[in-house]
């Protein structure tokens, strides 16, 4: 529904407001909608110019560690890759 | 003088006066102050001959403003051509009340471009209008060259031939759209607005002969291979990894949900080259500020005629379209 | 993997990484042996398919069906010509988030209107509708408040700003809408083959992941809720897959780093206050659902724009153009180019329905991005 990306906290306002970062990207935003504590450093998810909730860093590397694996897995033969290949998909004019 | 009156688009005293102390102050040459009622200039055959008009808001950006704009445009357009740029003119229409200072800044910064690569302004108008007519205003600018390589043309490319972009694109579009009021938001992108003639010029004397050569203006990069695509009857390969963009952009794209490929350049061009010529024309390209970021990012192919595909970093495959009508972002 | 994490931890690029993609991708050819039919709710998830191509990486078994997560196509005409009427009335301001401002009425649009000189903004957020309230004393601005669960928490900060600052003159057109409800719906629908949902990401982060839970229990389907990048669409798929071949059913967090079971209960709590939810409610394309969209609390009816202006407001049904089959579409019963009209007379530029004018519309996803695909089952 909605698009929203992660945003890094950079400053925070009076008001109840904050300033992030979005890859260089500064905007203006409110915390009135989080009530949990937020600080400068944390990523934040916007939407319409509302913080909405905070990300998990350590979350998201979990995440991508568990990636990881799954590459390595593969490299080192544990799963075995064969088929899927994208070429199959299109449709030659 | 603080502010540009009606009567100094009246060709009486006043407008002799706005000429002599801002234009032929700043675009002095032998050829302008003959003041004759046109120039006399010498070319040597064939002539690339142009035109463009400016409006841009706002009138000055980070990077530029609507004077340095109007040079560059119109030059890039004669080094597409395959031109070596001679003679521009210019024709202001501004708005009544515009202040001096500021139309001060836009002439000094044409002249400043036009002083790096040694091009004159020979001819010029001005034309004051009623408050509300224009918005600050306007330049048209015509340009002439003399065509120093020959069979440039986007109809002849054929399969096999591989494409460079020289730049980062969609920073002069990401610029000016970031500066929207109603946006909101704050960045330091910078627009990308800069002449192509040395490192052009450079790739001619490295021996290398472009098939097509292109900037990617209004419709961005995804207008000009489109366009390519179409002209030479061919399909085009774009990889999305090889295409540079900078991460502020990105960051206005992932935003308001644009792509940067659709955001206008003013400095930017797309090469199609012969495949022996790549390596050559990256190395000389990388030799100039403007041009350093070059990367090879495509390639021309039989099928899929007339058509863009883009691929991603993991292999899955769209089409690029034309850009089509207003540029949106998406809210939610 | 510290190292990775200081100098790469982008969140973004982070979910992009060619190389889990296509790891992922094979994972799944090997897990994968039942044919599956997923349907992603989210209108953003239908974009995200189409324009990283996770469908090209996908073994042609897996088939997606769109699902209604798009709140600006599920509008039905009557509510927009309510819009219209709003927007048309004396001394009104009338704003709206973005997308709506394309969408066709039966006769017209919002941004037909406002070349026609009425006042019609379109705002980036709903926090301008004070700012714009309080420069027009004299003039009555009325809030087009749309959308899902992520957006109604906004609606519902501004009410709340409005009563504290004591703006007078702020009237809201409340269309916001529920997602399990229409789950729920096309489920019970006979003509459903919908194996598994792919869950919204940021509806989810409001409400949490317990709101699938009851669908999940009643139709005994796999629910994913997946975050919005390809990676975690890919996993989200994955844990699907996951769930079919081992006979299990439930409902699944992919989206770890930014929802949780309980969600944003601030927010929930904010939007309780004010709202609730309407018996009934007209969806483009599905018909009535009971319970599935919310209005103003009776103690809030001044604030409320479908009760100031309800002589404006017209009462009947009204039905789409006859050769479009948005309906259906969002339905998960057909797609885009299934419809007779798609791509030729309906284009983002003239759209007849509004899957093709909001940037979350199958139909414009498809439009632009889906050209490649033609003939395969996506």
């Amino acid at each position: 529904m909605c698009l929203s990306i992660p945003s890094k906290v950079i400053k925070i306002d009076e008001n109840n407001m904050a300033t992030v970062d979005t890859m260089g990207v500064k905007r203006e935003i409110t915390l009135d909608l989080i009530d949990e504590p937020i600080e400068i450093g944390d990523y934040i998810l916007i939407h319409v110019g509302y913080a909405m909730g905070k990300i998990s860093k350590e979350e998201a590397l979990e995440s991508i560690k568990a990636y990881e694996e799954i590459v390595k897995a593969m490299e080192s033969g544990e799963i075995d890759p064969d088929e899927g290949h994208s070429g199959e998909y299109f449709e030659s004019h | 003088m603080k502010e540009i009156l009606l009567a100094h688009g009246g060709g009486g005293d006043e407008m002799n006066e706005l000429i002599n102390k801002l234009f032929f102050k700043s675009f002095s040459n032998p050829i302008l102050e003959k003041m004759e009622d046109a120039a006399t200039i010498e070319l040597k055959s064939p002539i690339a001959f142009t035109t463009d008009s400016f409006t841009v808001n706002p009138l000055f950006f980070n990077g530029g403003d609507i004077g340095k704009l109007a040079v560059v445009g119109t030059v890039n357009d004669l080094v597409m051509a395959g031109a070596k740029p001679r003679y521009l003119t210019c024709g202001f229409m501004i708005e009544e009340g515009f202040l001096f200072s500021d139309l001060q800044k836009i002439v000094k910064s044409m002249q400043d471009e036009m002083e790096k690569i040694g091009v004159k302004v020979v001819a010029g108008d001005t034309k004051v209008v009623p408050k509300g007519s224009v918005d600050g205003v306007f330049i048209n600018s015509s340009g002439v060259g003399e065509i120093v390589q020959k069979n440039i043309s986007s109809h002849n490319i054929k399969a096999g031939h591989v494409l460079i972009v020289s730049n980062e694109v969609g920073n002069h579009g990401a610029c000016i759209l970031a500066k929207r009021e109603d946006l909101d938001v704050e960045t330091s992108i910078k627009s990308d607005c800069a002449l192509l003639w040395e490192p052009v010029k450079a790739l001619y004397e490295a021996g290398i002969a472009p098939i097509a050569l292109r900037d990617a203006t209004r419709g961005g990069l995804s207008a000009v291979l489109n366009e390519w695509a179409v002209a030479s009857n061919i399909g085009i390969k774009a990889y999305e990894e090889k295409i540079p963009v900078a991460d502020e952009v990105r960051g206005i794209c992932e935003i308001f949900g644009f792509e940067p490929y659709e955001f206008a350049n003013e400095g930017t061009m797309v090469l199609a080259l012969k495949e022996e010529d790549a390596s050559k024309a990256l190395e000389v390209l990388k030799g100039f500020e403007v041009t350093k970021r070059a990367s090879l990012f495509g390639v021309a192919v039989k099928e899929y005629e007339g058509r863009v595909i883009l691929e991603t970093p993991w292999g899955s495959q769209r089409f690029l379209e034309s850009p089509k009508g207003e540029l949106l972002p998406r809210i939610c | 993997m510290k190292d990775i994490a200081e100098s790469t931890l982008n969140l973004i690029e982070g979910f992009r990484n060619p190389a889990h993609m296509r790891a992922l991708s094979k994972l799944i050819y090997k897990e994968s042996k039942t044919p599956i039919k997923i349907m992603e709710v989210c209108g953003g998830h239908t974009h995200t398919i189409m324009k990283y191509g996770i469908i090209q990486l996908l073994p042609k078994h897996i088939e997606f069906i769109h699902g209604p997560g798009c709140p600006v196509c599920i509008m039905p005409k009557e509510r927009i010509d309510a819009a219209l009427a709003l927007a048309s009335s004396k001394d009104v301001i009338f704003t709206t988030l973005g997308d709506m401002i394309r969408v066709p009425g039966s006769k017209s649009s919002l941004q037909e209107l406002r070349a026609r000189g009425a006042d019609v903004r379109a705002l980036y957020s709903p926090l301008d509708v004070l700012k714009i309230a309080n420069e027009n004393p004299t003039k009555k601005v009325i809030f087009f408040a749309i959308g899902f669960e992520t957006t109604t928490p906004m609606s519902a900060a501004i009410i709340d700003k409005t009563l504290k600052e004591g703006i007078k003159n702020i009237s809201f057109f409340s269309n916001h809408v529920l997602v399990p409800e229409p789950m729920e719906a096309i489920m019970l629908d006979e003509n459903s083959k919908i194996d598994a949902f792919l869950g919204p990401s940021h509806v989810s982060v409001i409400t949490g992941t317990k709101i699938y839970e009851r669908v999940c229990e009643k139709f005994k389907m796999p629910i994913v809720v997946a975050g919005f990048e390809p990676i975690d669409v890919m996993e989200a798929i994955l844990k699907i897959v996951k769930q079919v071949e081992e006979g299990r059913y439930e409902v699944e967090n992919q989206y770890i780093r930014a929802v949780s079971r309980d969600g944003n209960l601030h927010a929930q709590k904010l939007v309780d206050k004010y709202f609730e939810r309407r018996a009934h409610f007209n969806w483009r394309g599905i018909g009535d659902i009971p319970n599935s969209a919310l209005k103003l609390k009776d103690e809030y009816a001044f604030l409320d724009a479908q009760i100031i202006f309800k002589d404006l407001i017209p009462k009947e049904h009204k039905k789409d153009h006859k050769l479009c089959i948005c309906g259906d579409i969002l339905k998960g019963l057909a797609k885009p180019y299934d419809c007779k009209v798609f791509g030729k007379a309906c284009v983002p530029s003239s759209p007849i329905g509004s899957c093709m004018v909001s940037s979350e519309g199958a139909c414009a996803a498809y439009y632009k991005y889906g050209s490649l695909l033609k003939g395969r089952r996506v």
